[in-house]
């Protein structure tokens, strides 16, 4: 029995509704439908796909290994550039990024699936727990990690492939950062995250911390001071403020904590959802949220963007997606005041805004759409402390372009830094290359041996 | 309307299109089947001597190899004869014939080599009314190792001596077919015609191991742990057909003699490429084993709208008519110059034909241009090998211009001569020279 009820409620849908809106948005291929969408490579030399993609996998050689049958193979291209592949494979923008630059796009407008067939290769070689790395010999260096986000984790495996002890600090219960908090429901199914994280750490030389959080529990100079070097996955904890009245009314929730909360539910009957809802915001978080809200069985639930569709941060895929279970995504508004009924929220003011010289201003005109629940979607902020002097630069960490921070023995990568695009597999890229960094640190600093006399 | 009626050495059939002696002629249901598709003939399963018949194995016959999407290319079989009795066969021949007067029936026979088995079976094939015979020479698996089939086609002395026997035995007109798993066609088919056969048709089957089972170690079709070599076709013999049948159609001892083609024909102009090389009809069978009798139809249409677009009126107009351009290496025009342009407007950026050149061939197609992936022939590199055209995914993106007379040819460094002038008459052979000196 569902409900159509006023208010924020769970279990507005019949138990087995949610099963169906929570499965796997694009479901695994088969082994036929991998070898047909594998035959469509053109095997590119000097492949786009593979300059597009953040990480650098070799996609034309990933994909011929899964065409000639060899998905074990495969699956080790992936992960000699990605050991996060597998769930890149489910939540990479490939439409912005590999697919986008698909010469088949060229010649037909249908690039290759190289989404789904990696997600194809890395789920054979995970279920069979195939492990394709081993510890180097023990180095005696010891880094910490702060943050078991994909930059955290993809540093700590390459670090540990390299012999160093890892220690990783989180301040959540479990590892995984966005992928196990921040990403839709649908697209990662079955407790994908976790599996991923025990996939990662069973290369061994990894311990983690949950619960220890930067500035609360430890600072930056106390990890300086017992570890040999420190990388700083720390994500972008906060959140934007809307600065307009009726901010802190109930009915007003973050979309990263209804999106976290999601995840951890089992059932998803038990997360509630208003009958009316409206999303701030024209990113992914925004989206996500939206279209979950719907799949919760929210009556009406409207995107509102203060700019154009053509400035969404959302690619052009998720908001298709969005449209297609009946979000409405509204343009060039932004929030002028939450209209409040005995102290919740009842609906939203919103005036009509336009672009002069480049600038954006409000035209005047205003409206309301009534809502029980209103999303905050409207960007992350980093929560700096325990970082000491650090150097910053507009509210993110500074490096240079191997990841190194102003501060002696510290990297850091991910949302946190300065050029953080927001992404995964990018905070993959820069997690590894961190740690490839440090690890030429470490050899530099280390006096060659020499022949004894 | 293109005429697409056949007459071959005076067997006449509605079109081009017969169905090859093989597993979809082995009885009156599937021919009967085939005639109803529109074939215009069949070469019926071939007919063993009178007696036990042949038996086949009851494992595995045929093996495939894949192309895109598990697309059939190359098929391999070791199915022998027909197994069923000779009386059977003969009295469904008889039945199918009445039925299907417009439609040509061949009798396939393979006999051992003895005067009396052919002098025995060619009077019982005549009653049935069949309109001619083929011999089967080229069957190179089981029946080969009976002294049969290819063994007997590898003897060009066997095959002059039993075509003899057959044209003194019958009046049907006598189709000799030929094996390719020989070094020169061109000796089997001379003798055929010294023998006074009334036509060739080629290619059998070709000696092959389709794959291996690497879990088992052993040949795909594997029966019972083991496996056997097997008669290759389909897509993939086409090449080695079409040239066999250029070979004979152009070799002056035997130039003129009714060829009915056979290997990989799957389309329509896989048909128009073996007839304009010679052939003057065509045989098919695993396109029918691989999609059914269907496929017919648009062998039919396509075959007739190609020869209406081209103003081609009936068969004899296009038979042959490529055979004055099959030459030797020898007679090319050393003079003709081309090169490879790319269509940038096509070109979707893939890259191919930049790493073959550069790693394989002579290194004439740019990566880069100004920094930007950019593919373009360098025409003083370029030797017009045709390797980039023949790897590239988009059809007509990249093309072979041939340069002008009197045009400057970058590589050389010299106008391209406007004579014809080939290897016989080339200063660097040595043949040449001699006869010069």
């Amino acid at each position: 029995m569902g409900t159509t009820q006023s208010g924020i409620l769970g279990g507005r849908l019949p138990l087995a509704d949610y099963e169906t809106n929570f499965s796997d948005l694009h479901p695994a291929l088969d082994r036929h439908e991998a070898l047909v969408a594998s035959d469509r490579c053109y095997f590119c030399h000097d492949a786009p796909c593979m300059t597009a993609c953040p990480t650098s996998i070799d996609i034309p050689l990933f994909i011929r290994q899964i065409s000639t049958g060899n998905p074990i193979g495969s699956a080790k291209t992936i992960f000699d550039q990605n050991i996060l592949g597998g769930m890149c494979a489910r939540v990479c923008p490939t439409e912005t990024l590999c697919e986008q630059a698909c010469v088949r796009n060229t010649a037909e407008e249908r690039p290759v699936e190289i989404g789904r067939l990696q997600r194809y290769a890395t789920d054979i070689a995970m279920k069979e727990n195939k492990q394709f790395y081993t510890r180097a010999a023990s180095s005696g260096q010891k880094v910490a990690v702060v943050g078991a986000g994909p930059a955290g984790l993809a540093c700590a495996h390459r670090l540990a492939v390299k012999g160093h002890e890892v220690v990783i600090y989180d301040a959540r219960e479990k590892s995984g950062g966005l992928n196990e908090y921040g990403i839709a429901a649908y697209k990662t199914v079955d407790d994908f995250a976790q599996s991923e994280v025990d996939y990662v750490l069973s290369i061994g030389g990894i311990e983690v911390r949950h619960g220890q959080a930067l500035g609360r529990d430890f600072s930056l100079g106390d990890l300086t001071e017992q570890y040999d070097a420190v990388f700083l996955g720390l994500g972008l904890a906060g959140v934007n403020a809307l600065r307009i009245e009726g901010e802190n009314a109930e009915g007003l929730d973050d979309a990263v904590d209804f999106i976290a909360a999601l995840r951890q539910s089992k059932t998803k009957a038990d997360i509630p959802v208003g009958r009316r809802v409206v999303v701030l915001g024209g990113g992914m978080t925004a989206i996500d949220a939206a279209v979950q809200a719907k799949l919760l069985g929210a009556e009406e639930v409207t995107i509102c963007y203060r700019r154009g569709k053509e400035h969404m941060n959302a690619s052009e895929f998720e908001q298709d997606l969005a449209a297609s279970k009946g979000v409405t995504i509204r343009h060039w508004l932004q929030p002028k005041r939450i209209a409040l009924k005995d102290g919740k929220v009842a609906g939203i003011e919103l005036e009509y805004t336009r672009l002069e010289d480049g600038k954006l201003t409000t035209t005047g005109e205003t409206g309301i759409i009534a809502a029980d629940q209103i999303f905050k979607a409207i960007g992350q902020t980093f929560e700096a402390s325990g970082l000491g002097s650090l150097a910053f630069e507009a509210g993110r960490i500074v490096t240079d372009a191997e990841g190194k921070t102003s501060a002696a023995n510290v990297w850091a990568g991910g949302d946190c830094v300065l050029g953080g695009e927001d992404l995964t597999v990018s905070a993959v890229a820069m997690g590894r290359d961190a740690a490839e960094a440090i690890n030429r640190a470490f050899a530099a600093a280390t006096p060659q041996a020499s022949a004894v006399a | 309307m293109a005429d697409l009626r056949n007459n071959f050495v005076g067997i006449k059939s509605p079109n081009p299109f017969w169905l090859a002696s093989a597993p979809p002629t082995d009885k009156a249901y599937n021919v009967e089947r085939a005639f109803k598709a529109g074939w215009g003939g069949v070469v019926w399963k071939t007919l063993g001597e009178e007696g036990p018949p042949v038996v086949n194995v009851n494992g595995p016959r045929y093996g495939a190899i894949w192309g895109a999407d598990r697309r059939l290319l190359g098929f391999n079989n070791i199915e022998l004869i027909t197994d069923r009795d000779l009386y059977v066969n003969l009295r469904e021949m008889k039945q199918v014939k009445m039925n299907w007067p417009d439609r040509a029936l061949i009798a396939s026979i393979m006999v051992p080599c003895e005067e009396e088995a052919w002098k025995a079976i060619l009077p019982l094939v005549e009653e049935t009314g069949a309109d001619g015979i083929e011999l089967n020479f080229g069957c190179p698996h089981g029946m080969s190792e009976r002294g049969m089939g290819a063994a007997v086609g590898q003897v060009p002395e066997y095959i002059e001596m039993v075509v003899r026997w057959c044209k003194q035995y019958t009046r049907m007109p006598v189709i000799t077919k030929l094996t390719p798993n020989i070094t020169d066609i061109r000796k089997p088919a001379r003798a055929a015609k010294a023998g006074g056969t009334d036509a060739v048709s080629l290619i059998n089957t070709i000696n092959s191991i389709v794959s291996v089972d690497l879990d088992n170690f052993a040949p795909n079709p594997t029966v019972g742990g083991k496996g056997t070599h097997g008669g290759y076709c389909g897509p993939a013999v086409k090449p080695i057909a079409l040239n066999m049948v250029a070979e004979i159609a152009r070799d002056p001892e035997t130039s003129g003699l009714p060829i009915s083609g056979i290997g990989g024909i799957t389309t329509w102009r896989d048909a128009a490429e073996f007839l304009v090389l010679g052939a003057g009809n065509v045989q098919v069978c695993t396109a029918a084993m691989t999609y059914g009798f269907k496929i017919v139809q648009e062998m039919i249409s396509g075959l007739s709208d190609w020869m209406d677009a081209k103003g081609h009126r009936d068969l004899d107009d296009i038979t042959g008519r490529a055979v004055p351009n099959v030459t030797d290496w020898q007679y090319l025009n050393l003079n003709y110059i081309a090169k490879a342009k790319i269509d940038q407007d096509s070109c979707i950026k893939c890259g191919r034909c930049h790493i073959v050149c550069e790693d394989t061939s002579h290194q004439a197609i740019t990566q880069f241009v100004n920094g930007v992936r950019h593919f373009e022939v360098m025409d003083d590199e370029c030797v017009g090998c045709n390797l980039c055209v023949s790897v590239c995914p988009v059809e007509n993106c990249i093309t072979m211009e041939e340069l002008p007379a009197g045009a400057m040819d970058q590589r050389t460094g010299k106008p391209v001569d406007p004579n014809y002038a080939n290897w016989t008459t080339h200063p660097n052979n040595p043949m040449a020279r001699q006869a010069a000196e």
